[in-house]
């Protein structure tokens, strides 16, 4: 499914990712953990296409060189990016939002677009996954929503969206513990055999809701350590300290979680 | 054409004698203002002496005016005695289907979704279908005229109910109050006259009427709109569809008189011609537009901008009677070189009134973008409230927005606020929205049409899709 080799990413003469290689399989939950600065955030957007980096490696999706497109093209190819920091799209309601974003997907791929009514359904479904009341249809993209509410967003728009790969970029970031099981629920019933998923977090909190089958420890922009979800554990008691061999003064702090 | 060369009073005589109406297409006076041209439009149109005074003292005051140079404007000089002022019910050719039309203009009408029939009128072609819509607009007339509501053209006005006309004209922009009110006075070829009577609530949206109706009214156009005491009206002006027009000058004045507990609801969507990307060609809009609020009165003005070269325009209200209400709600954008230096008076003299203004501009490319508003509290204006908010959208480095608010306090217990923003269609946003499958123009028009929100809610509901749309297509290519 997805194949990163040596992946490499810097800001201006910094670089974040310095050689990543990961392999996911369909139907498997990575999850990626790894210190501030490490470049867990700079690897989810260099799998999404932010603009702003310099790219190196190489990526595939299916085959599909994912490097060369462009965000909204790796969009139709089926990746749906989870974001650590939801953005706010003040006066556009979140159902016309939703609506227009599966509709351009569809229009990519040369399938019908779905009408309002149809999608009504669609997307109460979704809400019914994260609890979500249906005010929440009629209020614009993010604006004014809690912490919470905007993570349970993402995962209403991941539901609706049915990507093929799902980056969840520290999704529990912020969350209670009930948001964070809501979150939880709504991503283990996306889980199915067509569907990949890489769960970057700091936490091993998020690993007890989300069974992961595979960790990998990221630190300095490689993959340095891979195991199964019993590695995540590990790190909860241990702490990544055994991992990083020299200073982390040297990582760059800024522009890493950006 | 020969005619053009004649003299004036030749033209005039001719036009006794074979009719007004028939000999329309080749009534063209050559180019040139003075009181002579004044007095050959008034007889054209056949009007009574007091309106010609009217017209002459407009005239005279115009003349010892002087073009005003206060808005943030780069106005290329205009020669008004290179302009011909009696050129204005032009017959458009009729064309034989729609591929006899502009491409340019056909790709917009599909991309606004205007529906064929009205493609058709708006470009005068000649089928079926206008046959249909004629009889569209006599049905739309007698409804209006079982409520007792006037709706016609301002030269029918001024013959069949010329003491309404001479009761209201100039009654709430006088002829001495600007430069381009002044010019528009003197030598205004038609428009539109609207009187509610009392009590009456419009059976219809008059927008509706319009659309059918396409106008031609020219560059000078004139409206008065009376709302008798308890009446209600919503009139719509303008349409989404492309207009070209090849007088590059427009001075409009529309007046609307609001009396007690009565409500005007005035929309207006200008998409006349902007110019190329080069900034050649473009019309000129310099509107002037009032209204008079009496007590317990309501006047609210919308208007979505996204045409001409350069638009000067203020739509105020005069709130004069206790707990008058008045409000404006904009949506200006400039792309191209167009410049745009627009806003609103409120003017509160009676106690306890309240206005509101929101305000949203939206600078591309090479456009400038000025918001400019007065707020005025009168001494008189006990506990009166004004809120004002004003926010500027800039896309791309070359384009320019600001805010200009005059704010004038004569009384202790009003209250004015004021809110101002200027922010960017953000990096973020935009991939926010390109991450879930939108392309890059797509999402602008997304987040610019979320920005302008508020001020399309205001919108009858059809013009606010339309409205939508022809802001996605005014934005075209100015994405990057």
């Amino acid at each position: 499914m997805l194949h990163v080799e040596k992946l490499t990413a810097s800001i201006g003469d910094t670089p974040i990712l310095k050689g990543l290689d990961l392999a996911v399989g369909a139907g498997e939950v990575h999850a990626i953990m790894g210190p501030n600065g490490s470049g867990k955030s700079t690897f989810a957007h260099a799998l999404a296409g932010r603009d702003g980096y310099e790219i190196g490696g190489t990526v595939t999706l299916d085959g599909a060189d994912l490097l060369e497109m462009e965000p909204e093209a790796r969009a139709a190819a089926g990746v749906f990016m989870g974001f650590q920091y939801p953005v706010e799209i003040p006066g556009v309601n979140n159902m016309y939002f939703l609506r227009t974003a599966v509709n351009s997907v569809r229009r990519t791929l040369g399938e019908d677009e779905i009408g309002a009514r149809d999608f009504l359904k669609v997307a109460e479904q979704a809400m019914e996954l994260v609890e979500m009341k249906k005010d929440f249809l009629y209020r614009s993209v993010n604006a004014g929503f809690s912490g919470g509410e905007k993570k349970r967003n993402e995962i209403l728009q991941m539901a609706v969206m049915q990507p093929r790969l799902a980056v969840l970029d520290e999704t529990d970031s912020g969350l209670d513990i009930d948001a964070l099981r809501v979150v939880a629920k709504g991503v283990n019933s996306l889980r199915g055999p067509e569907r990949s998923m890489i769960v970057i977090t700091h936490y091993q909190r998020l690993l007890d809701y989300i069974k992961p089958d595979f960790v990998h420890v990221l630190v300095e922009g490689k993959i340095v350590e891979s195991g199964d979800h019993t590695l995540a554990l590990h790190l909860e008691e241990n702490g990544y300290a055994g991992f990083v061999n020299h200073d982390l003064d040297d990582a760059p702090l800024s522009g890493a979680s950006a | 054409m020969s005619e053009t060369m004649r003299g004036i009073e030749e033209l005039t005589e001719a036009s006794y004698e074979f009719g007004f109406s028939t000999d329309l297409d080749t009534d063209v006076a050559p180019p040139g203002l003075n009181e002579d041209t004044v007095r050959l439009i008034s007889a054209k149109k056949d009007e009574p002496e007091w309106l010609l005074e009217w017209r002459l003292k407009a005239f005279a005051a115009w003349q010892e005016m002087e073009e005003p140079d206060w808005a943030k404007l780069n106005i290329a000089p205009i020669d008004y005695q290179a302009i011909s002022y009696w050129a204005a019910p032009k017959q458009k050719p009729v064309l034989e289907s729609m591929d006899d039309v502009d491409p340019d203009i056909r790709e917009m009408f599909d991309k606004l979704g205007i529906p064929l029939h009205e493609q058709k009128m708006l470009s005068n072609v000649a089928v079926d279908a206008i046959v249909d819509s004629v009889s569209v607009t006599t049905t739309f007339k007698e409804t209006l005229l079982e409520a007792g509501v006037i709706f016609c053209s301002f030269s029918e006005a001024v013959q069949d109910y010329p003491e309404l006309i001479k009761e209201h004209l100039g009654s709430v922009v006088p002829v001495r109050d600007n430069f381009f009110a002044a010019l528009n006075s003197a030598v205004f070829s038609d428009g539109s006259f609207c009187y509610i009577p009392k009590g009456v609530r419009c059976p219809m949206e008059l927008s509706t009427y319009f659309r059918i109706n396409s106008m031609n009214t020219g560059q000078f156009e004139r409206t008065l709109i009376v709302a008798e005491d308890d009446s209600h009206v919503s009139y719509l002006e303008g349409c989404t569809a492309p207009q070209r027009d090849e007088n590059q000058l427009h001075a409009a004045v529309v007046e609307l008189v609001a009396k007690d507990r009565a409500e005007i609801k005035y929309s207006t969507v200008q998409n006349w011609y902007p110019g190329d990307e080069n900034g050649i060609g473009g019309i000129y809009n310099f509107v002037t537009k009032r209204g008079r609020a009496h007590t317990d009165a309501k006047i609210s003005w919308t208007q979505v901008e996204t045409g001409s070269a350069i638009t000067w325009k203020y739509p105020s209200v005069i709130l004069q009677g206790d707990r008058s209400i008045g409000e404006f709600y904009s949506v200006a954008l400039t792309s191209k070189h167009q410049q745009a230096d627009t806003g609103t008076k409120m003017i509160h003299i009676g106690a306890d009134t309240t206005s509101t203004v929101i305000s949203k501009g939206i600078s591309a490319a090479k456009g400038q973008n000025t918001y400019r508003g007065l707020v005025k509290m009168m001494r008189s204006a006990e506990n009166a409230r004004n809120y004002t908010q004003c926010d500027s959208l800039l896309l791309g480095k070359t384009s320019g927005a600001h805010t200009v608010p005059y704010i004038e306090v004569k009384n202790p217990t009003a209250q004015v606020e004021h809110e101002a923003s200027t922010s960017t269609v953000g990096e973020d946003q935009l991939y926010y929205c390109r991450q879930r499958g939108m392309n890059e123009e797509d999402a602008m028009a997304m987040i610019v049409n979320g920005f302008c929100r508020e001020v399309f809610n205001e919108l009858p509901m059809e013009f606010a899709v339309e409205a939508q749309r022809l802001l996605s297509v005014s934005l075209e290519g100015s994405v990057g």
